[in-house]
C-alpha cells in the first residue's frame, strides 16, 4: 500500500517529441492518498490508459517522476513496483486450475505452499470462487475470469496499488452491476489503493472517491463525484459527466450580471466574469425548471426515461434540456425557463470563471 | 419460420460432386479395382480377393519399409518441431528485421522438391561436394552413397533444412497473435521467462503446433521425390521408404495388384494416424 505522487509526468510514444501534440500525456500532476479509490475517466484516446501503464511500469515516461510513498520508482519494472493490474480482457493462465492461477504470483515469489494455501483460500472466499478452485480456469465465464485476474492481485498482501483498465468491458450487462458492487465492497473492506480506468461515467462515479477527468492528454478536473456534478471546472466535464450533459448557452456580462439573449439570468460567479472572451452560461438539466416568467423557450421534444423525463427546448436557437419528474406538467409550444442560481455558472473559454487565477 | 424444401438445389452441388469424383473417387476406385484382381496384361483380369492384402501384411519387405518410414518421420518430427518453435521464439516481433526473417525463412519452402534433392545430392558428394568434403576433412568417414548411416544423416538433415521453416512460420504466426496483456500480466505476476513459455506461449500455440505436427507427419511419411533424387532408396535398401517401395512394385515390377493393395494400406495408415493424432489433441483441448 502506498501513497502515489505523479510529478510533472509527460509521455510521448514517438522518440523525439518537439511539439505539444506529440505528447499522449501532457504534464500531469496528481497526489493520491494511501488506501483510496480513484478513477481515471475520459473518452477513448484521452491518455488515461497511457497514464495507467506509466504508473504500473509497463511504460516509462518521457519526462517527470512517479513516487510511491516518496520513493522514486519512475524507471523500475512492474515487478519491482509491486503493483497488480486487471486488464480489459481477462488474462488467465488457461492450462492451470483456478487455484494455481491465484497461487501463480506467490509461487513466482517463492512463498511456501502452506502460506499460499492460506492466502488463496482467503481470497477465493472473498471473491466467491471457492467452489471453482479445482476447475480449469479456461472453463469459467468472463466475469469469473476477471475475478481471477483481480484475485491474482489481491493474494499478494503487500501490493502498492491495484489498477483496473476498463475491467468490465467484456462482462454481460447484468453481471457488470454485480461485479461493480463487489469491487466497491472489496475496496472498502481491504482499503488498498485502487485506480480504475474507464470511459463509463457510471462506473467511475460509483467506484471512486476521487475522479480524475481527462481529455486530450490533460487532467481537466479532479474531484469527488459530487464536485464534478455540481461544479464542473470545464465545459468538457459538464458535458461528459451527467446524462444528459450540462446545458451551455452563449452569454454576455454587463456590470456584474449575466445576460442570455438580452435577458438577465442569475449566475453564481457572474461578478468575477470579464467580458471580451468567449463566455458561456452552464447549467445542468437537473437545475432548470419551467416557470410563468423567465427565459422564453420553445419546447421541442419530450423523452420518457422511466422515472423522469427529459424535455428538450430551444432558447433563441440554442438547445436547453430539462430533467423533470413524471408528474410535472410540460407546457406545449412556448414556455419560460428559470435556472437555479447557485448551480448556474459562467465559463470563459471553456474554463469555469474564478476557478483559475 | 418455415423452411422451403427444394430438391432442385442439389443440382447446384453437382459440379463440385463431379470434380471430387473425377479427381478423388474415380482414381481411388481404380486402385481398389486393381487391388482385388490379378492381371497378366492384355486387359485380362482374374479375381484375387484379399490375397494381395494378406501377402503385403505378411511380407518382411513391407514391414521393413514401414519401419524405415516410421523412424524417419519420428526423427524429423523430433528435430523440426522443437527447432522450429525455438526459431519462432527468437524471431523479432516488430521492426525492419521481421520481413527479412520471414523472407529468409520462406526461401527453402519455395524450392521444388526435386531441386532440393539435387542440391543436397551434389553438396553432400564426398569427393566434390562442399558438405561431403568438409565432413571428411574433419576426419569423419562420410559417404552417403555407400554407408546407410551417412545416407540417413543426409536425408534427415535435408528434410530439416527444407521444412523447419514451415514449423517456425506457423509457430511465429501463433506467437504474434498472443495479446500483449498476457505478457504484461506475467510481468506483473513476476513470472520468469520459462514460466511465460510454459504457461502462456505453449498453451496458446497448441493449435498451430497440432497443425504443424500433422502436416509434417503426413509429408514426411509420404516423402518420395527428395529421397529418390538423393539416394534412390539406397545404399541397398537402407533408405527405401514405403513410397519408394510402392513405386518399385508398381513401375519396377509391374506388380499392379500388389502395388494397389499396398497403396490402400499405406493410405489407411496415414488416415488412421492423422485421425488418432487430431482426436487426441482435440480431446485434450476440451477437458
Amino acid at each position: 500500500m502506498a501513497k502515489i505522487t505523479i510529478d510533472n509526468l509527460r509521455h510521448a510514444y514517438i522518440s523525439e517529441p518537439t511539439r505539444d501534440e506529440h505528447y499522449a500525456l501532457k504534464r500531469v500532476h496528481l497526489d493520491w492518498a494511501d488506501g483510496g479509490a480513484y478513477a481515471l475517466l475520459g473518452p477513448s484516446g484521452c491518455g488515461k490508459t497511457t497514464l495507467l501503464n506509466l504508473i504500473s511500469g509497463l511504460l516509462h515516461p518521457s519526462e517527470g517522476r512517479i513516487l510511491f510513498d516518496g520513493k522514486d520508482v519512475t524507471m523500475e519494472t512492474p515487478e519491482a513496483r509491486n503493483i497488480a493490474q486487471v486488464f480489459q480482457f481477462p488474462v488467465i493462465y488457461d492450462t492451470m486450475t483456478v487455484y494455481d492461477n491465484l497461487a501463480f504470483p506467490l509461487r513466482n515469489r517463492g512463498v511456501d505452499e502452506a502460506e499460499i494455501k492460506k492466502r488463496v483460500s482467503a481470497i477465493a472466499e472473498m471473491l466467491e470462487l471457492t467452489a471453482t478452485l479445482s476447475h480449469r480456469a479456461s472453463g469459467l465465464t468472463a466475469d469469473g475470469k476477471q475475478k481471477i485476474s483481480l484475485g491474482r492481485g489481491l493474494v499478494r498482501d503487500d501490493v502498492n496499488v491495484i489498477m483496473f483498465d476498463e475491467p468490465l468491458t467484456v462482462i454481460d450487462p447484468h453481471l457488470k452491476w454485480q461485479l461493480r458492487s463487489k469491487l466497491k465492497e472489496l475496496q472498502q473492506r481491504i482499503k488498498r489503493t485502487m485506480i480504475y480506468v474507464t470511459h463509463d461515467q457510471t462506473e467511475a462515479l460509483t467506484f471512486a472517491e476521487q475522479v480524475v477527468v481527462m481529455n486530450n492528454g490533460e487532467v481537466v478536473q479532479t474531484g469527488t463525484p459530487i464536485e464534478l456534478f455540481e461544479r464542473p471546472m470545464h465545459t468538457f466535464v459538464g458535458h461528459f459527466i451527467g446524462s444528459p450533459g450540462m446545458n451551455l448557452l452563449p452569454c454576455e456580462v454587463k456590470g456584474g450580471a449575466a445576460f442570455v439573449s438580452g435577458k438577465q439570468v442569475p449566475a453564481a460567479n457572474a461578478k468575477k466574469a470579464k467580458s471580451g472572451r468567449k463566455l458561456e452560461l452552464g447549467v445542468r438539466p437537473e437545475f432548470v425548471r419551467f416557470a410563468n416568467k423567465g427565459l422564453p423557450a420553445d419546447v421541442v421534444r419530450v423523452s420518457d426515461i422511466g422515472r423522469y423525463r427529459v424535455v428538450e427546448t430551444r432558447v433563441n436557437g440554442t438547445p436547453v434540456k430539462l430533467v423533470v419528474g413524471e408528474d410535472t406538467e410540460v407546457p406545449v409550444g412556448k414556455a419560460h425557463l428559470v435556472f437555479d442560481a447557485t448551480h448556474t455558472q459562467i465559463y470563459s473559454d471553456g474554463w469555469l470563471v474564478g476557478s483559475r487565477p | 419460420m418455415n423452411k422451403t424444401w427444394n430438391n432442385r438445389a442439389w443440382w447446384l452441388v453437382l459440379p463440385v460432386f463431379l470434380m471430387v469424383a473425377f479427381n478423388a473417387l474415380v482414381p481411388l476406385m481404380t486402385v481398389v479395382n486393381y487391388s482385388v484382381q490379378e492381371t497378366f496384361g492384355n486387359n485380362e483380369f482374374f479375381w484375387a480377393g484379399s490375397r494381395w492384402f494378406e501377402d503385403i501384411l505378411r511380407s518382411d519387405r513391407f514391414h521393413d519399409a514401414l519401419l524405415r518410414s516410421g523412424i524417419f518421420t519420428l526423427l524429423v518430427l523430433a528435430l523440426e518441431v522443437p527447432l522450429g518453435l525455438g526459431i519462432a521464439l527468437t524471431m523479432p516481433r516488430k521492426g525492419p528485421w521481421v520481413s527479412v526473417c520471414l523472407v529468409l525463412m520462406s526461401l527453402p519452402l519455395l524450392i521444388p522438391w526435386n531441386v532440393v534433392g539435387s542440391m543436397w545430392n551434389i553438396m553432400a558428394l564426398p569427393d566434390i561436394g562442399l558438405l561431403g568434403k568438409a565432413i571428411n576433412a574433419l576426419g569423419i568417414n562420410y559417404n552417403y552413397t555407400r554407408q546407410p548411416i551417412s545416407a540417413w544423416f543426409t536425408l534427415v538433415l535435408m528434410d530439416v533444412w527444407h521444412w523447419t521453416s514451415l514449423v517456425a512460420l506457423l509457430c511465429y504466426a501463433g506467437l504474434v497473435s498472443i495479446p500483449d496483456a498476457y505478457y504484461q500480466a506475467a510481468k506483473i505476476d513476476g513470472a520468469r521467462p520459462w514460466a511465460v513459455f510454459r504457461y502462456i506461449q505453449l498453451p496458446k500455440l497448441r493449435h498451430v503446433l497440432t497443425i504443424a505436427i500433422l502436416l509434417r507427419f503426413m509429408d514426411s511419411f509420404m516423402i518420395y521425390t527428395e529421397v529418390i533424387v538423393l539416394t534412390g532408396g539406397g545404399p541397398g535398401n537402407a533408405t527405401t521408404f514405403l513410397s519408394i517401395d510402392l513405386v518399385k512394385y508398381a513401375l519396377g515390377q509391374f506388380d499392379l495388384g500388389h502395388a494397389a493393395a499396398m497403396s490402400i494400406i499405406y493410405f489407411l495408415i496415414i488416415l488412421f494416424a492423422s485421425w488418432l493424432f487430431y482426436t487426441l489433441m482435440m480431446r485434450h483441448q476440451e477437458q
